[in-house]
């Protein structure tokens, strides 16, 4: 399915990564977004204010970021696609209901322009280290997406991307920026709207005596229904049956719950999304997202300059984490650096998933700016010996 | 192969532009030329009034590292810009002033100094308002890094339609400034510093 023209603003423009991502939102058909001010993240949803009333769709600004992070899943089950813009504290308040729209497999978007912290910590300022929280920050046992753009036109695309996995997969989807991303200008092409593939909700076409809501499909994802269409159904965060009523029976808990992570599987292995350049006969491999992956970019051409083979592994979904494509590497390079805006957190998953195989050096750094491209050459030059 | 990188840095007080001139700039390399440009911008936690700062990078390659490290260029619209930022141009680097609002004293050496009344060229418009504009025409005069016409554009582009005239009119008059000037120092084959600013 193609977008919706009236969403796409087709042209050449010189847009930063927070206005890139909401021409995102809106060409991928999003027509309902809440949220609450927090920089770096406000303008995502200040343009999407000033753009929705010619494109046709609500903007709430609600009291806080519960509130925020609740009505869009209202709103997506009204029929509409929808997401929410945060930063650091406010992405903390919104825990709980990205559990909720796990439980309920509610398709969803939440943006996290990260700043440096913990707490307040630094607002204006970049930082990569909210990445266990985008996974693990809500209680129990749950599958997310999270995608890391580099560039304000991967703010564009990304965001397209993360509506588009939203639907396919019925999970909440993180849109993991960083304040250096989402503030940076650069060029950004917006194709024209039959130029962008738009995946729509996967609604039922049982009738409403046969249709249950959380009855998997082939892909272990179910299909859905939005209220109007008449279809009674039931949504609850308590452990449900297929049906989506409560049954809090060891076998369902077991069944669902597993269920929410095993619907994900594919994003770990063949449909993994990371870019890969000179792995082939490499030493050393850089390991590293988001900003984090520029600034590691221009240390990998300046460790090749000197001889040393470094090759690139760009993690563009941090989250499943492409696990089986590091263990494959590990068997065959010396070391990977893991270069990361935080004190360690995506370095974790490499080094499990090398498995003892390969070296996992951490290059930490606890934000407020981006990493010197010298210091992470260091750290190539170095397991390179 | 050898990277063609330029950095920028543009300061001044709030309110006077200095964001969008910024992107006038990129805007004018990226679009409307084959390079690319990133900007981005030094956020305090206050909400408005104090300083201001931008940078640009211009490139022949895509740009990887987002932030300048030593500006090629410096584009200063206040005396607290000039005194902050004016040690850490490069060697052989432009310094462009808003000649009226900043008393240059020293520099690095082997640095250009060109200075321009752009405050009183805008309210020669009628408008102060566009003084930055009018910056970043006599920033094309005198830097050369993109084609004026291609600046002009980024203008056009970069401000509402009921704005776009006097914004040009803006840009040319910088533009105007800075050609002159720059004929009148080859004439006299001058030190630049010497015959733009008024020192002392």
């Amino acid at each position: 399915m193609h977008a919706d023209p009236k969403g796409v603003l087709t042209g050449v423009h010189f847009l930063d990564g927070d206005h890139a991502c909401c021409e995102g939102t809106l060409a991928a058909g999003a027509r309902f977004a809440a949220g609450y001010p927090i920089t770096p993240s406000t303008e995502v949803v200040e343009r999407f204010a000033w753009r929705i009333p010619t494109v046709g769709g609500l903007f709430i600004q609600m009291e806080d970021e519960l509130a925020a992070s609740i009505a869009i899943q209202g709103a997506v089950w009204g029929g509409a696609k929808a997401f929410t813009v945060t930063s650091g504290p406010g992405f903390s308040l919104m825990m709980e209901h990205i559990g909720y729209a796990a439980m309920t497999e509610t398709p969803c978007v939440f943006v996290n322009v990260q700043r440096g912290g913990p707490s307040t910590g630094l607002p204006t300022l970049p930082a990569q280290a909210d990445m266990m929280q985008a996974r693990w920050g809500s209680h129990g046992d749950y599958g997310i997406i999270a995608l890391c753009p580099n560039s304000p036109q991967e703010c564009f695309d990304l965001t397209i991307q993360a509506f588009n996995l939203a639907e396919e997969f019925r999970v909440p989807v993180m849109l993991m920026l960083d304040e250096c991303v989402g503030h940076m200008t650069e060029k950004v092409v917006i194709p024209e709207a039959d130029g962008i593939n738009i995946v729509p909700r996967r609604f039922t076409h049982k009738s409403p005596e046969e249709f249950r809501l959380f009855e998997p499909q082939a892909d272990g994802v179910p299909d859905m229904v939005k209220a109007g269409d008449g279809y009674r159904f039931h949504v609850t965060g308590l452990t449900h049956d297929e049906r989506g009523y409560p049954n809090m029976t060891v076998d369902t808990q077991d069944r669902m719950v597993r269920r929410m992570q095993t619907k994900l599987a594919p994003l770990a292995g063949s449909r993994a999304f990371f870019e890969a350049e000179h792995l082939e006969g490499a030493d050393v491999v850089v390991v590293s997202y988001g900003i984090t992956s520029r600034v590691a970019q221009r240390a990998i051409e300046l460790a090749r300059q000197q001889g040393v083979r470094a090759g690139k592994f760009r993690l563009i979904s941090a989250w499943p984490f492409p696990a089986a494509h590091i263990a494959e590497l590990a068997a065959r390079v010396k070391a990977f650096v893991v270069p990361e805006l935080n004190l360690g957190q995506m370095v974790n998953e490499v080094e499990r998933a090398a498995a003892g195989k390969a070296a996992v050096i951490p290059v930490t750094h606890a934000g407020g700016t981006v990493h010197n491209p010298e210091t992470i050459l260091k750290a190539i030059v170095e397991a390179a010996r | 192969m050898q990277r063609m990188l330029t950095e920028i840095r543009i300061a001044g007080f709030g309110g006077q532009g200095v964001i969008l001139a910024a992107a006038v700039i990129g805007k004018a390399t990226a679009i409307f030329e084959s390079g690319h440009a990133t900007m981005t911008q030094s956020f305090g936690p206050e909400a408005r009034g104090g300083s201001s700062s931008a940078q640009v990078i211009l490139s022949s390659e895509p740009i990887l590292y987002p932030y300048i490290t030593r500006p090629d260029i410096l584009v200063v619209m206040s005396q607290e810009a000039y005194t902050r930022f004016s040690p850490e141009l490069k060697p052989g680097g432009i310094l462009i002033t808003e000649q009226e609002l900043v008393r240059v004293d020293r520099f690095p050496a082997g640095v250009r100094a060109y200075g321009v009344p752009a405050t009183r060229l805008a309210e020669e418009l009628g408008r102060k308002v566009v003084l930055n504009i009018v910056m970043v025409g006599f920033y094309a005069a005198v830097t050369h890094l993109a084609a004026p016409d291609s600046l002009r554009k980024a203008v056009a582009d970069s401000v509402p339609p009921a704005m776009q005239h006097l914004n040009l009119q803006a840009f040319d008059k910088g533009f105007a400034y800075g050609s002159e000037l720059m004929i009148k120092l080859s004439e006299h084959d001058n030190d630049s510093v010497v015959a733009t600013l008024e020192v002392g």
